[in-house]
């Protein structure tokens, strides 16, 4: 189609009917990652990442979760409104994700070349494009696709299990099941942060070259700002389930607006110039009793009466580079 | 420090924790158990039980009658106003003696628990803690007590013996230790390497301080979990050892053996079997039922049933 | 290479624990009060029989000679004699003994087509009406006595019904099927006699129900929250993210993890089982090794005694063996982590 978009998200809310009360999780969030893109989505733990991630592939138990307003589309297609046969169609062949923890993400009892050729065969079906593969055809696409992945001795591997496999080649085993169907969106969750620090760069950087070479779309998410900085080209940035800004990644890292942006990178410990991080004071939000406007506005250094009254439009500064914040509304910007 | 709500994201579902003090600790678990049906529904049970035990000669129409007693003239009644639960073939009150069995489950439980544990629980620290040849001989000496079935193998050692109520308890107190060793075993090997254990070891803490003060308070809640799901199945035990001859003795008011007896006379004299059958099966249950809900209340993952 | 190193270990604990048990029943056996010999004789009986029967019994040697005589003769598959029926216990033991397989069998078959697939529909449907029924059978099976099952089972069945009978495995009259394997349903199944099958499986039902009872309700309880577990864990939720079908989820990736923790504790059914026994035989009548084992008791027929006892242990055993093996075979992680214990 010609869509320019892989995924758009637009003005998407997302409520938990929970025990105590309903969870405003996400508010009025809205992105989208052209194709052929890599889009950095960060945030600190707790800010609604994950749940957006799941809303966009459908994995949200419908209750507890509400979807009170939004839409999400995928190629075109609009994912809230699909029925569960047809995200599950395009669930592993369009559209495939990775998993933070390959631990728990690989079922212990069975071998990685077991669930590699599961996801083989279900995604051939699935398509219904093509005849079922054969035994020896699904065999050897698996084969292909761990070494893709750099793993050592391919033959072997596929008859381990999980548990004997180091965390680095869980992850590689993941990354093969995720890209084996060629999605042409990829969305990474927190890829490799279960990993030491070491393995987690091979790891990334894997990625990063997978991606290139297919040219996917990518949907990065993640809390650690090196790994944005390091492998995409625009980001978002997340507060407690409002975007606050985004811009492409070297404008952003350069000139970031937002005060929480601002406070964000100023809190990564710089290892050279002697100085001690600062952190943001005050901590995440309630999302039960929210607060009106600017959910920021409590710990923000330069807070306004209005921020508490009316959430802040997007503001255009410069190209690209939209902030939600009060401080640049009318400062020459145009508004949304 | 005062309550603060904080809400996390994780997966789809939101978890709500609470900062709290222990005082709020106590009284968040006592809430929690309050609101779950079936610990309350397995403790009034239990307590109702223990009362009606406590306060027999009280509480029952004909107390005398729970020992050696015959009225002849009375045999096997059915259920009435003046015999709720009928009489037995010497004429005894059914509801009567059945209370007084209450008492002598009840204290069957105690006594075997009352033993086997603190027995059970100091060797599995030991073997836990001391590890090394201690310990595979104390886990072998288990694993054979634990090779048989309890009830077969209190029957064994009940062979040995005369039958009485005394013996079947020691008898099945001489194997019940095996399983609270077990459990603290496995708990004290997990936790000997922490590092609370390691930073008592290092301030110079006698071995005996860090078993009591480090180790036994985090097996705990698994024992008490355990003891009370014990008790009704010492109580099962008991019962079934009463009704094979081998545990309490007539005249003495056993369940099982009582029922023993009553099941001679079916389909006639039902209310010989079926009152005490549901005597033992609502104490059983309600033990049952306290000692998940317990569970579920302290988190505690138990091994075994 | 691995699997066959687990084998060994298990096999190994496992001669280690026959060989423990037999130590202590041999101890428990001599401590019988009162002179085996003479409870046999009665009280009447001249000192010099009594002294001929001791010495015959081969009671005037030494324990631990007497001890590895026992041991020799278990290994011959000679348990003495016993005192009350003058048999060779061993020949009653087999005599006796496929009653109670049968009995014990069937009843595993109950546990298992009645407790797992109850138990993981519970867990499927966690928390509806299903899942509720569900507890309230495992709670009430677990806390119901075996004997009271049986029972209260007779009483509905039996007396009220009447459409079970009470004791006995055939009708009084009905001819018993060509003894092959001792096991009357399989017996008259090879003679294709399907009345007495009818009848054998009418007398069977009550019997080895109340003894399934307990192991019902804890495979129950342990299937649906097993299910349950693994219902919530992440690989689940991952392999629906890569397009995998519900269904073939339900069937494959769901199921196999989910049948581990019951499996390991089929061995403890088993023993459950194998106790229940003990108390269900008594009720109906059971012409089987239990009945046996407790009228040797209640007799101080310490040769039975030691034989019954030592049966039920190497039966428990052999079956926590085949379970262990089971178990390693389904679950990798269980072969695996063996080893790094041992590391």
């Amino acid at each position: 189609m010609g869509d320019p978009y892989m995924l758009e998200i637009r003005n998407l809310d997302v409520h938990f009917r929970i025990y105590e009360g309903i969870s405003r999780v996400l508010d009025g969030v809205s992105l989208y990652v052209a194709k052929g893109e890599r889009v950095g989505f960060a945030g600190e733990t707790g800010c609604g990442k994950t749940v957006t991630m799941k809303a966009v592939m459908g994995m949200l138990k419908i209750p507890p979760a509400i979807i009170p307003h939004g839409e999400i589309f995928l190629d075109g297609r609009d994912v809230l409104k699909m029925s569960q046969r047809e995200l599950q169609r395009i669930k592993g062949t369009e559209i495939s994700m990775i998993f933070q923890d390959p631990m728990n993400a690989l079922n212990p009892v069975f071998t990685i070349g077991e669930q590699l050729c599961d996801v083989i065969r279900f995604a051939r079906r699935n398509r219904s494009s093509g005849v079922n593969l054969s035994k020896k055809e699904v065999y050897d696409k698996a084969i292909a696709a761990l070494e893709e992945v750099r793993l050592p001795d391919p033959e072997r591997i596929k008859n381990n299990y999980p548990l004997e496999l180091s965390g680095g080649m869980r992850q590689r085993a993941l990354i093969a099941m995720a890209l084996v169907n060629e999605p042409s969106f990829l969305i990474a969750d927190e890829p490799g942060t279960a990993l030491d620090v070491t393995i987690q760069a091979q790891i990334l950087d894997l990625l990063s070259e997978l991606v290139k070479n297919r040219r996917i779309s990518v949907l990065l998410i993640t809390h650690n700002l090196g790994v944005i900085q390091e492998t995409t080209e625009r980001v978002y940035i997340m507060y407690a389930g409002q975007v606050v800004e985004t811009a492409p990644t070297a404008v952003l890292f350069n000139n970031p607006r937002h005060p929480y942006t601002q406070g964000l990178l100023a809190s990564v410990p710089r290892l050279t110039g002697g100085q001690i991080a600062e952190g943001i004071p005050g901590t995440v939000p309630d999302y039960i009793n929210t607060h009106f406007g600017c959910r920021f506005h409590p710990r923000c250094s330069h807070v306004m009466p209005i921020c508490s009254q009316k959430k802040p439009p997007f503001t255009m500064l410069e190209t690209s580079q939209y902030v939600a914040c009060y401080l640049y509304t009318n400062k020459g910007g145009q508004n949304e | 420090m005062k309550n603060k709500n904080r809400i996390s994201l994780s997966d789809d579902s939101i978890t709500v924790t609470r900062w709290m003090s222990f005082k709020d600790r106590v009284g968040r678990s006592w809430y929690r158990f309050r609101r779950n049906p079936i610990s309350l529904a397995g403790a009034s049970m239990v307590f109702f039980v223990i009362f009606l035990a406590i306060f027999a000669p009280y509480v029952t129409p004909y107390p005398e009658q729970a020992r050696a007693f015959t009225d002849l003239e009375n045999t096997f009644q059915p259920p009435s106003r003046s015999h709720w639960f009928g009489t037995d073939e010497v004429g005894r009150d059914v509801f009567t003696r059945v209370i007084f069995g209450y008492r002598i489950s009840l204290m069957m439980a105690a006594v075997v628990l009352g033993i086997s544990v603190p027995f059970g629980v100091m060797l599995g620290l030991i073997s836990g803690y001391f590890g090394g040849r201690i310990e595979t001989i104390i886990m072998r000496i288990t694993d054979v007590f634990l090779a048989l079935p309890a009830l077969v193998m209190a029957l064994a050692i009940c062979a040995a013996f005369t039958p009485t109520v005394e013996k079947a308890m020691l008898a099945v107190a001489s194997i019940w230790w095996t399983w609270h060793c077990r459990l603290v075993n496995a708990i004290t090997r997990s936790i000997k390497t922490e590092e609370f254990v390691q930073a008592s070891k290092v301030i110079g803490d006698s071995h005996l301080r860090i078993l009591f003060k480090d180790i036994l308070p985090n097996c705990a809640s698994a024992i008490m979990v355990k003891v009370t799901l014990d008790a009704g199945f010492v109580i099962l035990v008991g019962a079934g050892l009463s009704f094979l001859g081998l545990g309490v003795q007539p005249p003495k008011p056993g369940l099982g053996t009582m029922i023993s007896y009553g099941a001679a006379h079916l389909p006639t004299k039902w209310w010989l079997t079926v009152f005490p059958s549901f005597a033992i099966f609502f104490l059983i249950l309600g033990f049952n039922l306290l000692g998940d809900g317990l569970r579920d209340m302290l988190d505690v993952e138990s091994e075994g049933i | 290479m691995k699997f066959s190193y687990f084998l060994l270990r298990r096999f190994l604990h496992s001669i280690l624990v026959l060989l423990g048990i037999s130590v202590l029943i041999f101890i428990i056996a001599r401590m019988l009060p009162g002179d085996p010999a003479r409870l046999a004789l009665g009280p009447f009986a001249k000192q010099e029989q009594v002294d001929n029967l001791r010495h015959k019994m081969g009671m005037d040697k030494p324990l631990y000679l007497q001890y590895v005589g026992f041991i020799q003769g278990i290994l011959h598959g000679d348990f003495g004699l016993s005192f009350q029926t003058r048999r060779s216990v061993s020949l009653d033991i087999k005599h006796y003994l496929p009653a109670t397989i049968e009995l014990v069998v069937v009843a595993i078959v109950w546990v298992l087509i009645i407790g797992v697939p109850f138990g993981v529909l519970a867990g499927r449907y966690k928390d509806r009406w299903l899942d509720n029924v569900s507890r309230v059978v495992a709670f009430v099976g677990v806390a119901v006595p075996p004997f009271v099952v049986g029972l209260i089972g007779q009483l509905i069945f039996s007396y009220s019904l009447g459409i079970l009978p009470t004791t006995g495995r055939l009708s009084l009259l009905m001819p018993p099927p060509p003894n092959r394997t001792g096991l009357l349903l399989l017996d008259s199944l090879i003679a294709g006699n399907f009345i007495v099958f009818g009848d054998a499986f009418k007398h069977i039902i009550l019997p080895s129900f109340a003894i399934a009872m307990t192991g019902i309700g804890q495979i129950t309880r342990l299937t649906r929250s097993s299910v349950s577990d693994v219902l919530s864990k992440d690989y689940i939720e991952a392999a629906r993210a890569f397009g995998i079908p519900k269904r073939f989820i339900t069937f494959k990736y769901m199921l196999k993890p989910s049948f581990i923790p019951p499996l390991t504790i089929l061995g403890l059914t088993f023993a459950s089982e194998l106790a229940n026994a003990f108390l269900v035989e008594q009720v109906f009548g059971w012409p089987g090794m239990a009945k046996y084992g407790i009228q040797a008791i209640l007799r101080k027929d310490f040769n039975a005694i030691m034989g019954v006892i030592l049966i039920v242990g190497l039966a428990f055993v052999v079956v926590n063996f085949i379970v262990d093996i089971l178990a390693g075979y389904i679950d990798p992680r269980v072969r695996i982590q063996e080893e790094v214990i041992e590391k």
